[in-house]
Protein backbone atom coordinates (compact mmCIF):
# COMPACT_ATOMS: atom_id res chain seq x y z
CA UNK A 1 0.00 0.00 0.00
CA UNK A 2 1.52 3.71 -0.24
CA UNK A 3 1.35 5.88 2.04
CA UNK A 4 -1.79 7.98 0.11
CA UNK A 5 -3.38 4.85 0.39
CA UNK A 6 -3.12 3.92 3.52
CA UNK A 7 -4.04 7.34 4.98
CA UNK A 8 -7.34 7.94 2.90
CA UNK A 9 -8.10 4.01 3.98
CA UNK A 10 -7.39 4.87 7.43
CA UNK A 11 -9.08 8.29 7.25
CA UNK A 12 -12.33 7.00 5.89
CA UNK A 13 -12.37 3.76 8.44
CA UNK A 14 -11.72 6.38 11.52
CA UNK A 15 -14.40 8.72 10.33
CA UNK A 16 -16.72 5.86 10.19
CA UNK A 17 -15.65 4.23 13.97
CA UNK A 18 -16.16 7.85 15.20
CA UNK A 19 -19.38 8.58 14.15
CA UNK A 20 -20.86 5.20 14.95
CA UNK A 21 -18.95 5.57 18.80
CA UNK A 22 -20.57 9.01 19.33
CA UNK A 23 -24.40 7.96 17.77
CA UNK A 24 -24.01 4.79 19.80
CA UNK A 25 -22.52 6.42 22.74
CA UNK A 26 -19.20 3.80 23.00
CA UNK A 27 -17.00 5.59 21.49
CA UNK A 28 -14.79 5.27 18.46
CA UNK A 29 -11.78 3.55 19.82
CA UNK A 30 -13.18 0.32 20.62
CA UNK A 31 -13.69 0.27 16.55
CA UNK A 32 -11.01 1.63 15.58
CA UNK A 33 -8.37 -0.57 16.85
CA UNK A 34 -9.80 -3.68 15.81
CA UNK A 35 -10.60 -2.08 12.22
CA UNK A 36 -6.98 -1.19 12.21
CA UNK A 37 -5.22 -4.33 13.29
CA UNK A 38 -7.71 -6.81 11.76
CA UNK A 39 -8.53 -5.43 8.12
CA UNK A 40 -5.35 -3.56 7.63
CA UNK A 41 -2.89 -5.84 9.80
CA UNK A 42 -1.16 -2.61 11.70
CA UNK A 43 0.43 -3.68 15.10
CA UNK A 44 -1.64 -3.19 17.58
CA UNK A 45 0.16 -0.90 19.61
CA UNK A 46 0.40 1.43 17.02
CA UNK A 47 -3.42 1.40 17.03
CA UNK A 48 -4.00 1.96 20.43
CA UNK A 49 -1.43 4.85 20.51
CA UNK A 50 -3.46 6.30 17.30
CA UNK A 51 -6.56 5.64 19.15
CA UNK A 52 -5.65 7.34 22.95
CA UNK A 53 -5.46 10.67 20.69
CA UNK A 54 -8.20 10.58 19.21
CA UNK A 55 -10.10 9.42 22.35
CA UNK A 56 -8.64 13.00 23.73
CA UNK A 57 -9.84 14.86 20.75
CA UNK A 58 -13.71 13.75 20.53
CA UNK A 59 -13.56 14.33 24.54
CA UNK A 60 -11.94 18.17 24.14
CA UNK A 61 -13.73 18.73 21.09
CA UNK A 62 -17.40 17.84 22.30
CA UNK A 63 -16.78 19.80 25.85
CA UNK A 64 -18.03 22.83 24.82
CA UNK A 65 -21.47 21.31 23.72
CA UNK A 66 -22.18 19.67 26.81
CA UNK A 67 -21.53 22.13 28.94
CA UNK A 68 -23.88 24.28 27.33
CA UNK A 69 -26.70 21.60 28.00
CA UNK A 70 -25.78 22.04 31.87
CA UNK A 71 -25.64 18.48 33.00
CA UNK A 72 -22.07 17.43 34.02
CA UNK A 73 -20.48 17.78 37.20
CA UNK A 74 -17.30 19.23 37.29
CA UNK A 75 -16.86 18.12 41.17
CA UNK A 76 -17.54 14.32 40.61
CA UNK A 77 -15.44 14.51 37.61
CA UNK A 78 -12.40 15.97 39.05
CA UNK A 79 -13.06 13.55 42.41
CA UNK A 80 -13.12 10.61 40.05
CA UNK A 81 -10.13 11.42 38.09
CA UNK A 82 -7.79 11.40 40.58
CA UNK A 83 -8.97 7.22 40.52
CA UNK A 84 -8.55 7.09 36.35
CA UNK A 85 -5.64 8.97 36.09
CA UNK A 86 -3.77 6.56 38.48
CA UNK A 87 -5.29 3.93 36.87
CA UNK A 88 -4.29 5.07 33.48
CA UNK A 89 -0.40 5.52 34.29
CA UNK A 90 -0.48 2.02 35.36
CA UNK A 91 -2.61 0.87 32.39
CA UNK A 92 0.15 2.30 30.34
CA UNK A 93 2.92 0.92 32.27
CA UNK A 94 1.33 -2.61 31.90
CA UNK A 95 0.75 -2.20 28.23
CA UNK A 96 4.30 -2.06 27.26
CA UNK A 97 5.01 -5.21 29.53
CA UNK A 98 1.83 -7.12 27.75
CA UNK A 99 2.91 -9.43 24.96
CA UNK A 100 0.52 -8.17 21.53
CA UNK A 101 -1.09 -11.15 21.81
CA UNK A 102 -2.54 -10.86 25.47
CA UNK A 103 -3.22 -6.96 24.58
CA UNK A 104 -5.78 -8.50 21.63
CA UNK A 105 -7.31 -11.28 24.07
CA UNK A 106 -8.11 -8.82 26.44
CA UNK A 107 -9.23 -5.96 23.89
CA UNK A 108 -11.48 -8.85 22.39
CA UNK A 109 -13.20 -9.39 26.01
CA UNK A 110 -13.87 -5.75 26.38
CA UNK A 111 -15.62 -5.73 22.95
CA UNK A 112 -17.69 -8.79 23.77
CA UNK A 113 -18.80 -6.34 26.69
CA UNK A 114 -19.32 -3.47 24.29
CA UNK A 115 -21.41 -5.50 22.30
CA UNK A 116 -23.88 -6.50 25.23
CA UNK A 117 -24.25 -2.98 26.39
CA UNK A 118 -25.26 -2.17 22.48
CA UNK A 119 -27.30 -5.22 22.39
CA UNK A 120 -29.10 -4.19 25.76
CA UNK A 121 -28.80 -0.63 26.32
CA UNK A 122 -27.41 1.01 28.69
CA UNK A 123 -29.19 0.19 32.30
CA UNK A 124 -30.63 3.32 33.13
CA UNK A 125 -31.38 4.28 36.64
CA UNK A 126 -34.36 6.78 37.11
CA UNK A 127 -34.97 6.62 40.91
CA UNK A 128 -33.47 9.63 42.76
CA UNK A 129 -31.45 8.99 46.27
CA UNK A 130 -29.83 11.44 48.82
CA UNK A 131 -26.16 11.89 49.38
CA UNK A 132 -24.67 9.62 51.73
CA UNK A 133 -22.44 11.08 54.57
CA UNK A 134 -19.46 10.96 52.31
CA UNK A 135 -20.92 12.31 49.50
CA UNK A 136 -22.41 15.12 51.59
CA UNK A 137 -18.80 15.95 53.18
CA UNK A 138 -17.31 16.06 49.30
CA UNK A 139 -20.12 18.22 48.30
CA UNK A 140 -20.41 15.91 45.09
CA UNK A 141 -24.28 15.87 44.31
CA UNK A 142 -26.44 18.68 41.99
CA UNK A 143 -28.59 19.64 40.47
CA UNK A 144 -29.84 19.06 36.77
CA UNK A 145 -32.42 20.53 33.87
CA UNK A 146 -35.94 18.41 33.66
CA UNK A 147 -37.96 20.10 31.32
CA UNK A 148 -36.39 23.72 32.14
CA UNK A 149 -36.62 23.06 36.03
CA UNK A 150 -32.96 21.84 37.90
CA UNK A 151 -33.76 18.10 39.98
CA UNK A 152 -31.51 17.67 43.13
CA UNK A 153 -29.60 14.81 43.22
CA UNK A 154 -27.82 12.95 45.67
CA UNK A 155 -24.42 10.24 45.25
CA UNK A 156 -23.78 7.22 46.92
CA UNK A 157 -21.14 4.51 47.15
CA UNK A 158 -17.78 6.68 46.96
CA UNK A 159 -15.27 4.23 47.77
CA UNK A 160 -17.53 1.81 45.36
CA UNK A 161 -17.33 4.28 42.45
CA UNK A 162 -13.89 5.22 43.09
CA UNK A 163 -12.27 1.69 42.90
CA UNK A 164 -14.22 0.86 39.65
CA UNK A 165 -12.79 4.47 38.65
CA UNK A 166 -9.47 2.88 39.11
CA UNK A 167 -10.31 0.03 36.83
CA UNK A 168 -11.57 2.05 34.04
CA UNK A 169 -8.06 4.29 34.01
CA UNK A 170 -6.25 0.96 33.85
CA UNK A 171 -8.30 -0.07 31.09
CA UNK A 172 -8.09 3.15 29.15
CA UNK A 173 -4.39 3.06 29.68
CA UNK A 174 -3.74 -0.56 28.72
CA UNK A 175 -6.04 -0.81 25.68
CA UNK A 176 -6.06 3.18 24.28
CA UNK A 177 -9.63 3.15 24.92
CA UNK A 178 -11.87 6.09 26.75
CA UNK A 179 -13.47 2.94 28.64
CA UNK A 180 -16.57 5.54 29.18
CA UNK A 181 -19.00 2.31 29.24
CA UNK A 182 -17.24 1.48 32.85
CA UNK A 183 -17.23 5.39 33.30
CA UNK A 184 -20.57 5.39 33.01
CA UNK A 185 -21.79 1.84 34.99
CA UNK A 186 -19.72 3.18 38.29
CA UNK A 187 -21.64 6.48 37.88
CA UNK A 188 -25.21 5.62 37.35
CA UNK A 189 -25.28 1.72 38.41
CA UNK A 190 -22.98 2.31 41.74
CA UNK A 191 -22.95 5.83 42.54
CA UNK A 192 -26.58 6.57 41.65
CA UNK A 193 -25.97 9.56 39.51
CA UNK A 194 -28.63 10.88 36.85
CA UNK A 195 -28.08 8.83 33.92
CA UNK A 196 -27.81 12.29 31.47
CA UNK A 197 -25.07 13.53 34.50
CA UNK A 198 -23.21 9.89 34.36
CA UNK A 199 -22.59 10.45 30.51
CA UNK A 200 -21.95 14.02 29.96
CA UNK A 201 -19.47 13.73 33.18
CA UNK A 202 -17.99 10.43 31.90
CA UNK A 203 -16.99 12.28 28.60
CA UNK A 204 -15.22 15.05 30.61
CA UNK A 205 -13.39 12.53 32.14
CA UNK A 206 -12.48 10.54 29.44
CA UNK A 207 -9.89 13.17 28.20
CA UNK A 208 -8.04 13.92 31.38
CA UNK A 209 -7.91 9.93 31.74
CA UNK A 210 -6.21 9.35 28.35
CA UNK A 211 -3.39 12.54 28.90
CA UNK A 212 -2.41 10.73 31.92
CA UNK A 213 -1.13 7.48 29.61
CA UNK A 214 0.15 9.73 27.09
CA UNK A 215 3.01 10.48 28.13
CA UNK A 216 4.57 6.68 28.21
CA UNK A 217 2.64 6.23 25.00
CA UNK A 218 4.57 9.10 23.20
CA UNK A 219 7.73 7.78 25.04
CA UNK A 220 7.57 4.09 24.00
CA UNK A 221 6.76 4.79 20.42
CA UNK A 222 3.17 4.05 20.14
CA UNK A 223 1.99 7.45 18.90
CA UNK A 224 3.67 7.22 14.96
CA UNK A 225 2.40 10.30 13.49
CA UNK A 226 1.43 8.28 10.08
CA UNK A 227 -0.73 5.98 11.61
CA UNK A 228 -2.40 8.88 14.27
CA UNK A 229 -2.51 11.58 11.58
CA UNK A 230 -5.38 9.84 9.92
CA UNK A 231 -6.82 8.78 12.78
CA UNK A 232 -7.05 11.44 14.83
CA UNK A 233 -8.79 13.53 12.04
CA UNK A 234 -10.86 11.08 10.68
CA UNK A 235 -12.45 10.16 14.62
CA UNK A 236 -12.79 13.77 15.12
CA UNK A 237 -14.21 14.61 12.60
CA UNK A 238 -17.02 11.71 12.56
CA UNK A 239 -17.53 11.60 16.05
CA UNK A 240 -18.72 15.59 15.21
CA UNK A 241 -20.64 14.96 12.45
CA UNK A 242 -22.48 11.93 14.71
CA UNK A 243 -22.85 14.62 17.61
CA UNK A 244 -25.15 16.97 15.49
CA UNK A 245 -27.25 14.18 13.98
CA UNK A 246 -27.56 12.52 16.94
CA UNK A 247 -31.09 14.24 17.77
CA UNK A 248 -32.50 13.35 14.65
CA UNK A 249 -31.88 9.44 14.58
CA UNK A 250 -33.55 6.34 15.47
CA UNK A 251 -30.68 4.99 17.64
CA UNK A 252 -32.20 1.95 18.50
CA UNK A 253 -31.88 -0.28 14.90
CA UNK A 254 -28.50 1.48 14.53
CA UNK A 255 -27.33 -0.09 18.12
CA UNK A 256 -28.54 -3.84 17.09
CA UNK A 257 -26.06 -3.31 13.56
CA UNK A 258 -23.84 -1.84 15.84
CA UNK A 259 -23.72 -4.66 18.44
CA UNK A 260 -23.31 -7.15 15.52
CA UNK A 261 -20.44 -5.50 14.32
CA UNK A 262 -18.55 -5.31 17.56
CA UNK A 263 -19.65 -9.01 18.33
CA UNK A 264 -17.94 -10.18 15.15
CA UNK A 265 -15.05 -8.46 15.92
CA UNK A 266 -14.66 -9.31 19.85
CA UNK A 267 -14.73 -13.04 18.34
CA UNK A 268 -12.13 -12.64 15.81
CA UNK A 269 -10.16 -10.48 18.25
CA UNK A 270 -9.91 -12.90 20.85
CA UNK A 271 -9.00 -15.87 18.01
CA UNK A 272 -6.40 -13.74 16.26
CA UNK A 273 -5.19 -13.10 19.74
CA UNK A 274 -4.94 -16.94 20.54
CA UNK A 275 -3.81 -18.19 17.68
CA UNK A 276 -0.65 -15.30 17.36
CA UNK A 277 -1.88 -13.58 14.32
CA UNK A 278 -1.88 -10.37 16.02
CA UNK B 1 -18.52 33.18 38.63
CA UNK B 2 -20.53 29.90 39.55
CA UNK B 3 -19.72 26.50 38.24
CA UNK B 4 -21.91 26.72 35.35
CA UNK B 5 -20.24 29.74 33.93
CA UNK B 6 -16.20 28.45 34.15
CA UNK B 7 -17.44 25.47 32.47
CA UNK B 8 -18.53 27.09 29.46
CA UNK B 9 -15.02 29.18 29.42
CA UNK B 10 -13.31 25.67 29.70
CA UNK B 11 -15.30 24.04 27.09
CA UNK B 12 -14.62 27.07 24.56
CA UNK B 13 -11.12 27.43 25.06
CA UNK B 14 -10.54 23.34 25.01
CA UNK B 15 -13.05 23.88 21.44
CA UNK B 16 -10.41 25.88 20.70
CA UNK B 17 -7.28 23.75 21.15
CA UNK B 18 -8.54 21.04 19.42
CA UNK B 19 -9.05 23.08 16.18
CA UNK B 20 -5.63 24.19 16.54
CA UNK B 21 -4.22 20.89 16.81
CA UNK B 22 -6.46 19.39 14.43
CA UNK B 23 -5.16 22.03 11.86
CA UNK B 24 -1.15 21.93 12.99
CA UNK B 25 -2.03 17.94 12.46
CA UNK B 26 -3.41 18.46 9.06
CA UNK B 27 -0.78 20.56 7.79
CA UNK B 28 1.90 17.89 8.72
CA UNK B 29 -0.46 15.83 7.12
CA UNK B 30 -0.63 17.13 4.11
CA UNK B 31 2.96 18.06 3.64
CA UNK B 32 3.78 14.80 4.80
CA UNK B 33 1.80 13.33 1.75
CA UNK B 34 3.33 16.23 -0.93
CA UNK B 35 6.59 14.59 -0.19
CA UNK B 36 5.93 10.94 -0.02
CA UNK B 37 2.69 9.86 -1.25
CA UNK B 38 4.06 7.21 -3.21
CA UNK B 39 6.40 5.78 -0.46
CA UNK B 40 5.26 1.99 0.20
CA UNK B 41 4.07 1.78 3.92
CA UNK B 42 3.61 -1.38 6.15
CA UNK B 43 3.11 -0.62 9.80
CA UNK B 44 2.73 -4.45 10.72
CA UNK B 45 5.84 -4.38 12.54
CA UNK B 46 6.06 -2.30 15.61
CA UNK B 47 9.53 -0.39 15.57
CA UNK B 48 9.67 2.66 18.31
CA UNK B 49 11.10 5.48 16.13
CA UNK B 50 13.39 7.72 16.63
CA UNK B 51 13.53 11.04 19.12
CA UNK B 52 12.07 13.08 16.23
CA UNK B 53 8.67 11.88 17.20
CA UNK B 54 9.08 10.43 20.77
CA UNK B 55 10.53 13.64 23.01
CA UNK B 56 9.07 16.17 23.81
CA UNK B 57 12.47 18.19 22.62
CA UNK B 58 12.87 16.11 19.74
CA UNK B 59 9.44 16.99 18.64
CA UNK B 60 10.40 21.07 18.90
CA UNK B 61 13.52 20.78 16.93
CA UNK B 62 12.03 18.96 14.28
CA UNK B 63 8.97 21.00 13.80
CA UNK B 64 10.87 24.13 14.11
CA UNK B 65 12.98 22.58 10.86
CA UNK B 66 9.20 22.24 9.51
CA UNK B 67 9.53 18.76 9.06
CA UNK B 68 6.31 17.14 8.55
CA UNK B 69 6.38 14.21 11.01
CA UNK B 70 7.46 16.75 13.65
CA UNK B 71 4.81 19.10 13.09
CA UNK B 72 2.11 16.22 13.92
CA UNK B 73 3.35 15.00 16.50
CA UNK B 74 3.37 18.70 17.37
CA UNK B 75 -0.29 18.79 17.05
CA UNK B 76 -0.62 16.11 18.63
CA UNK B 77 1.07 17.40 22.24
CA UNK B 78 -1.25 20.28 21.56
CA UNK B 79 -3.92 17.66 21.62
CA UNK B 80 -2.57 16.25 24.98
CA UNK B 81 -1.98 19.57 26.14
CA UNK B 82 -5.76 19.90 26.04
CA UNK B 83 -7.10 17.88 29.05
CA UNK B 84 -4.38 19.26 31.10
CA UNK B 85 -4.85 22.72 30.39
CA UNK B 86 -8.77 22.12 31.38
CA UNK B 87 -7.18 20.54 34.85
CA UNK B 88 -5.21 24.14 35.38
CA UNK B 89 -8.35 26.15 34.46
CA UNK B 90 -10.03 24.40 37.36
CA UNK B 91 -8.00 24.86 39.82
CA UNK B 92 -8.05 28.58 38.96
CA UNK B 93 -11.58 28.95 38.53
CA UNK B 94 -11.96 27.05 41.90
CA UNK B 95 -9.53 28.83 43.59
CA UNK B 96 -11.84 32.00 42.51
CA UNK B 97 -14.91 30.76 44.41
CA UNK B 98 -12.71 29.90 47.46
CA UNK B 99 -13.64 26.49 47.45
CA UNK B 100 -10.32 25.23 48.97
CA UNK B 101 -11.41 21.45 49.24
CA UNK B 102 -11.75 20.94 45.24
CA UNK B 103 -8.98 23.56 44.24
CA UNK B 104 -7.06 20.76 46.13
CA UNK B 105 -8.37 18.18 44.59
CA UNK B 106 -7.35 19.83 41.32
CA UNK B 107 -3.97 20.59 41.70
CA UNK B 108 -3.45 16.73 42.61
CA UNK B 109 -5.16 15.70 39.26
CA UNK B 110 -2.93 18.28 37.75
CA UNK B 111 0.03 16.85 39.42
CA UNK B 112 -0.84 13.73 38.46
CA UNK B 113 -0.77 14.70 35.07
CA UNK B 114 2.24 16.08 34.78
CA UNK B 115 4.60 13.78 36.68
CA UNK B 116 3.57 11.76 34.47
CA UNK B 117 4.42 13.20 31.43
CA UNK B 118 7.10 15.11 32.43
CA UNK B 119 8.44 11.97 33.47
CA UNK B 120 7.90 10.34 30.45
CA UNK B 121 9.12 12.76 28.39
Amino acid sequence: MTALEFTLVVWALSALAGFLGALTGLGGGVVVVPALTLALGVDMKYAIGASLVSVIATSSGAAAAYVREGFSNIRIGMFLEIATTIGAVLGAFLASRFSTHALAIVFGLILLQAAYMSFKGMPENAERVASDALATRLRLGGAFPVAGSPQTYGVRNVPAGFAMMFGAGALSGLLGIGSGAVKVIAMDRVMRIPFKVSTTTSNFMIGVTAAASAGLYLKHGYINPQVAMPVMLGVLAGALLGARLLVHMRVKTLRMIFGAVILALAIEMIVNGITGKV
Amino acid sequence: MDDRRLETIIGRLLQAGVLLAAATVLLGGVLYLAGRHADRVNYQAFVAGGPDTRTLDGILRSAAHFESLGIIQLGLLILIATPVARVGLAIAGFALERDRLYTVVSAIVLLILLASLLHAT
